[in-house]
This record gives C-alpha cells, structure tokens and sequence, in this order.
C-alpha cells in the first residue's frame, strides 16, 4: 500500500516482497488452490457422496447462523463481544430438554384435544417448546445484561469483554452443580421421530429402519429439514422486526449512534435489552435445534458451537446480519468438509484458522463496512 | 452430630481390638491384605472389593484353609490415592507382616502400592487396575511380585474382533478418538485381530472427544457398506454415533468395549450393538451362577465386576499359595506363573507380564435390554 515511501532507497528483494504483499498474495492463492483442488477431486470422485456431506453441512450452518445471529446483533448495538451466548444457547438446549423430558410439555396437544392428528399435534408441541426456550433464554439475557453489562458500559471495552468470559464460565459452572442440570452427559429425547428420506434417480422414498442406502442416492432426514424451515423462518421474522418495524429503526439508530438516538428520545437502555432478548431468543431456538440433531445436552455443550458462531460472524462481517448467515453456512460447510475430506480431528483447527485467514486478509469479513467501528 | 463422633469413636475402639488380634494369635494363619478404596472417591468400587474377597476367604476357610493353615484377612483403606495406599501398604506389611496383598482397584494406588510390595518380596493381586505399568517396571521389565485379575484393555479389541468374526462378519469400519489411549488401545488391537483373522478394514477415521456431528464420518461408513461398526468410546459418544447412525440409515452392526457399560447408555441409539465386559451375572457357566448365588445369600445384591474380579483375585492367589506348597512369595511368584486357574471371569494362565489370558463376554443391546450372549476366548 505505501510502497511509494520507500524507508531505504535500495530495499532488497525480501523486503520488496513484504511490502508489495507478494507473499501474502501467494500464499492466499496457494490456500485457495488447494481447497478448490480438495473440494474438486471429491467432487469429481464422488458427486453424490459429496452432495451428501454438503447437505449434512447446510443442517449444521443453519444451527450457526441463528447463534451468530445473536453475537453479530448485540456487537453491532454496543460493541460487546457476548462471550457468554454459547451458554445461553446451551440453558436453551437444557430448557427444551427439561421441558420434554420432565413436564412432557411436546405432548400437551394430543392431552387437551384428543383427537388431533399426530403429525399436527407433535408440531404444535415442538413449536410451543421452542417457544418456552427461547422465552427462558431471552430472559436470561436481559438478566445477565442488566446484571453484569449495563454497569459497565461507560467502561472500557476490554472490561465488559473480560465479563462476558466470566459470565461465560459462571453459566457453565452453575450449570453444572447437581440441582441445576447435572456435569452429566444426558440423552436428549425428541419430541418427534426421525424419519429419513432418501432421494435418488427413482425419486424420494421413505428408508426403512434397518434397510441399506441405495447406491447413487442421498439422505436427508426430518430433523435437517426443521432446521432449515426453523431458521429461515426465524430470519425473515428478524428481518422483518430490523427493517420494517419502529423497534427495528430504534435499534439500528442506537447501533449508528446512542448519544444522537437518546437525544432522539430513544430509550436507549431497553433498546439494548430487546437485543440482547432477541439474540438469545434464537440462540435459544438454536440449541433445542442443535439437540435435536445432534441428541446429547451437557453442561460445556456451548462452548465449541458458541465460538465457531463467533468465526461465522467475523467471517461475514461482525455486526451485519445477512454476513452471519452466509458466515455460518461457510463454516457449517468448512467444517464437515473438512472432516469429510482433509481430517475430522482438523476440522476445529480448520474452523479457527478460518478466523485467523479473515482476520489477516479482511478484518472486516465479507459484508463489514470498516467506517462503523468508532474510535 | 454427637451420636456420628461416638460412633466414630466405636470403630476406631474395634478397629484398634480387630488389629491387636492376629499379633497375639501370630504362627498359625496366612495373612492377606485386602487394599481397598473404602472411602476417597470410589467407595463403591471398595466395598464391593473388599465384599468380594471377604467372601473367597471365608470359603477357602470353610473348605480348611490353605496349607493347612486359617486365612486371615487384613483389610485396610487406600482411598484410591497414591498417599494413603503407601501407607495403608507400608502398614499392612510391617506392622501386619502380611506376604500376600489383594489391590487396589485404581492404578493410580496400585502402582505405588507393587513398588513397595517389590521392595518388600510381597506378592500383589490387583483385581481391577487396568494400566499396563503396574505390572511394569520403568525399563519394561515385569514386576516379579506383582500381578492382576484383570485383562488390560486393549485385550478387549481382540475379544471383540474375535467374535464379529465368529458372527459371520467379513468387513470392519473402526471410529476411534485419537485422543484417547482407552479408546486407541482397543481399535489398533481390534483392527490387527480382525484383520489377521482374515477380515477387512474398509475404514478407520478418527474424531476428537468434543465432536457432536459425526454426519461426514458415518456418510462413510454408510458409502463403505461395512458390516461392523467397531467404536470403542465411552457411552455418551456411543449415544450420540448411535442416534446419527440411525438416522442416517447405517445397518452396520455397532461393536464396541466396557466403555459402552453404564446405566447411561441409550439403549435405543446402542440398540443391535455389542460389547465387550468382565462379567455378568447371566453368564450360564456353573461356576459364575454359584458365585452370583453365595455372593447374593451373603450380601444380599448381584455381585458387579468389582466384586467378582476381587473374588477372582483372591481365589489366583490361594490357588498360587497351594500349587507353591509352602508360604514363600519367590515359590508363589513362580507357581503363579506357571498357574492355570477356573475363575469366574473365566480360565485365567498369566502372560509374561503377569496378566491374565482369559475370555471376556459379551453383551448384546436388544430392544431396550442388555443380555449375555457370548463367552469369547482369545
């Protein structure tokens, strides 16, 4: 960038490499070259192997992107990276957990009206359990803001951030004594079964416990396709409540500007706090989402999702919504096509090293516009 | 709060009169310590070791001893912690002068437990201690003194390998976390076993033990169209295998080692697997169902693994007391060499580093239950 001001008028050869950025050029282009040959290969190998893992990737991005969500809303409002929304995205997995296993709250429609259709009726109770999750989780926020943030927000960045770690871990630890939810793995239970479809050349057919996967086809269960809907859903709503909406304009006044919103007669303070609701609302819906899937909740089940959410978010743009989405459906397909073609015990390190690659190359992600970080 | 200190008082009083006991009785007995984590994090594990070897005593007792003399059991608390289990084993030896200790369950006692009993020319049975240095030397020499009940883990990878041959299995995919020495020991002896035995190992990938999404491994294991599934975790990660496995229409047939052993694991995800233990008590073997029977008219429960590895434990050392003919731990060592022995876990002869070579069984889980199906010899 400002190799017209030259330090020495003779630099050497390394140094005209560094500063001409040749070698972060080559190195990029190395890197890109060979995950376009990684992904190639298997693509050509393979197609309906690699259609697969990419399916099974959309279903794992999409449980991302509600968690990124939450991080990229509350940074873009007051600038806090929430260290602690992985945790609220597991009391969320908890919550729907104690709701269906203990109080059998999934099955309350078939209780009341007998005589319901099932599919209706299990939909009825798996909406009304994400909804008590996400409320929980909402609330918690707006506790855990009000609690540990609020006082410190006329403090130094740094301070809030170290906070929200220790809220993080206090989330993590409490939740971990035994009359809260146990250091136990436990099994989640589904509010629903698990049908798998199969879809080939001889068009969608249902598998059949126990039956083999045809040659040339792909799977795709139920799960993956209520992960999908879910979030779609719970994204145009967002959408709907940031741009359309008086709250929404509050909100994107009091990210560009608190001072000038307050002096607007905003109520800056429960603007905050309907973020903070909204963002862990869905990480809410996230974790009953992610349990569902993947069925085990336990009490640092937070923690791993929680940070690669925060890479999609980086990866996108940390602040803009649309850059969480398209950043989480990145990592979800970085992550199992690492694990489906370079090494499963990678596909962490992969995952990070995407945050370090973002960091170096564009700080400010695919969607982030540099001007809004205020000095 | 003053009853718990009087009663407190009473045992140390008892224990105190128990101890003073054998001193005065002296010459005529055989001593054996019984080292048991009786309080410390697993007291379980200790109750139901020192019940265990109680019981075989009280037998060989009934049957006239050893040699012709009384066995007299010395039990004292190790706690499972280095610290304690020196001394309960320095106190056991010098003060006891006891020749013959049965313990501890955890490796983490039972090593600085075989370095005093080697020190001290004492013969040490660990029922239950898995980690190959208790019997090992530093520089990979076995430890005369020292043996165990148990079989190392590993050993249950070729258990396991033996019997999904048996079932007509020919091709194998292992899942392993590469993290974890249990998990590793199992799948490398699993895969040499099968292998050598004439089956093929159409995959192997391994995971990290925070991994929740296993969809790109087991799209593979689908594609492989393997027929054994071998992953030997622990229950949570089967639980959470077994859940996708299922949904993503895998018929391979999970197999898996006495990680999967717990109260916790999803029948419903393990549901068609297998899993190699120690021991159960459905196994239909006459000397395992007396066994369950004395051990259930005494204590009143099923013996677990703990107890009847304690049992076993206890009867190897008798019967290497006998074969050697004299009281003399360098004849006893040696007769426990050479010793081939009817245990309840199974026939037990002892490799050169003094572990035992013995038939583990098998647990199928089938429609929410979890039975006997198998004693498989290596």
């Amino acid at each position: 960038m400002n190799s017209t001001k030259a330090v020495s008028p003779t630099p050497s050869f390394i140094e005209m490499l560094v500063r001409r950025r040749v070698l972060r050029t080559f190195f990029l282009v190395f890197l890109v070259a060979v995950v376009v040959w990684r992904i190639g290969t298997a693509l050509w190998a393979n197609p309906t192997l690699f259609l697969q893992q990419v399916i099974d990737g959309l279903r794992l991005g999409f449980v991302y992107a509600l968690i990124a969500l939450g991080y990229t809303m509350v940074y873009g409002i007051v600038r806090l990276i929430n260290f602690a929304h992985g945790d609220v995205f597991m009391i969320g997995a908890f919550m729907s957990y104690l709701a269906i296993a203990r109080v059998q709250l999934h099955l309350w429609p078939t209780k009341v009206f007998p005589g319901i259709s099932p599919v209706l009726a299990s939909g009825i109770g798996s909406i009304t359990v994400i909804l008590l999750s996400m409320a929980v989780c909402a609330l918690a926020a707006i506790t855990i803001e009000r609690v540990a943030y609020k006082p410190l927000r006329s403090a130094p960045r740094i301070s809030a951030l170290i906070t929200a770690i220790g809220v993080s871990f206090f989330l993590e630890y409490f939740g971990a004594l035994d009359f809260v939810f146990t250091p136990n793995f436990i099994t989640y239970k589904r509010p629903f079964d698990v049908t798998t479809w199969v879809f080939g050349s001889g068009g969608v057919q249902a598998l059949v416990p126990g039956q083999a996967i045809p040659e040339n086809t792909v799977t795709f269960s139920n799960i993956s396709i209520i992960i999908v809907i879910a979030t779609i859903f719970l994204l145009v709503v967002l959408q709907y409540i940031v741009t359309q909406t008086k709250i929404g304009k509050a909100m994107r006044a009091t990210a560009y500007d608190q001072q000038t919103a307050r002096l607007m007669g905003i109520n800056v303070n429960g603007i905050i706090s309907v973020t903070f609701a909204i963002g862990a609302g869905l990480a809410g819906a996230a974790g009953m989402l992610y349990a569902i899937a993947f069925p085990q909740v336990t009490f640092l089940m937070g923690v791993l999702p929680g940070l690669k959410a925060f890479v999609a978010a980086v990866l996108g743009g940390i602040g803009s919504i649309p850059g969480a989405f398209v950043g989480a459906l990145i990592m979800g397909q970085a992550e199992v096509l690492s694990a489906a073609y370079i090494s499963t015990p990678m596909r962490d390190a992969i995952a990070f090293t995407i945050l370090i690659v973002v960091l170096l190359v564009r700080p400010t992600g695919i969607f982030g516009e540099a001007q809004r970080e205020k000095a | 709060m003053k009853t718990r200190v009087a009663v407190f008082a009473l045992l140390i009083v008892a224990m105190l009169l128990t101890a003073c006991q054998p001193g005065a009785a002296g010459g005529g007995t055989i001593k054996i310590a019984i080292l048991a984590p009786l309080s410390g994090p697993v007291p379980t594990f200790g109750v139901s070791t020192r019940d265990g070897a109680l019981l075989a005593i009280e037998e060989a007792n009934a049957k006239g001893g050893v040699l012709g003399k009384k066995i007299e059991a010395v039990v004292a608390d190790s706690q499972c912690t280095p610290d304690p289990a020196v001394n309960a084993a320095n106190k056991v030896i010098e003060q006891d002068k006891v020749h013959y200790i049965v313990g501890e369950v955890c490796s983490s006692a039972s090593i600085p437990i075989s370095e005093i009993a080697e020190k001290n020319k004492v013969i040490q049975i660990s029922p239950t201690s898995t980690n190959p240095t208790v019997t090992l030397n530093a520089d990979g020499t076995t430890k005369k003194y020292v043996f165990r009940a148990c079989f190392i883990d590993p050993f249950q990878g070729t258990v396991m390998a033996k019997f999904a041959l048996s079932k007509g299995y020919k091709t194998a995919f292992i899942m392993f976390d590469q993290g974890n020495d249990y998990v590793r020991g199992l799948a490398e002896f699993f895969e040499k076993a099968f292998s050598e035995a004439g089956g093929q190992i159409v995959g192997k990938e391994s995971y990290t033990k925070t991994d929740t999404d296993f969809s790109a491994i087991l799209t593979k294991v689908a594609e492989s169209k393997a027929e054994v599934l071998f992953l030997p975790d622990y229950y949570n990660i089967v639980n959470l295998v077994g859940a996708q496995a299922k949904e993503k229409g895998v018929t391979a047939v999970m197999m898996g080692g006495d990680g999967w052993d717990s109260a916790d694991l999803d029948v419903k995800a393990a549901d068609g697997g297998f899993y190699s233990n120690h021991y159960d008590a459905a196994d239909t073997r006459p000397i395992v169902q007396s066994w369950v029977a004395n051990y259930q008219k005494k204590y009143n429960s099923v013996p677990d693994a703990l107890a009847t590895l304690a049992y076993d434990a206890t009867n190897l050392l008798l019967a290497g007391i006998a074969k050697a003919g004299v009281d003399d731990t360098d004849k006893v060592a040696a007769a426990m060499e050479t010793l081939n022995f009817e245990a309840v876990s199974g026939n037990v002869t002892f490799d050169k580093q003094h572990n035992p070579i013995k038939s583990a069984v098998v647990i199928a889980v089938k429609d929410g239950k979890k039975t006997f199906t198998a004693s498989v010899a290596p």
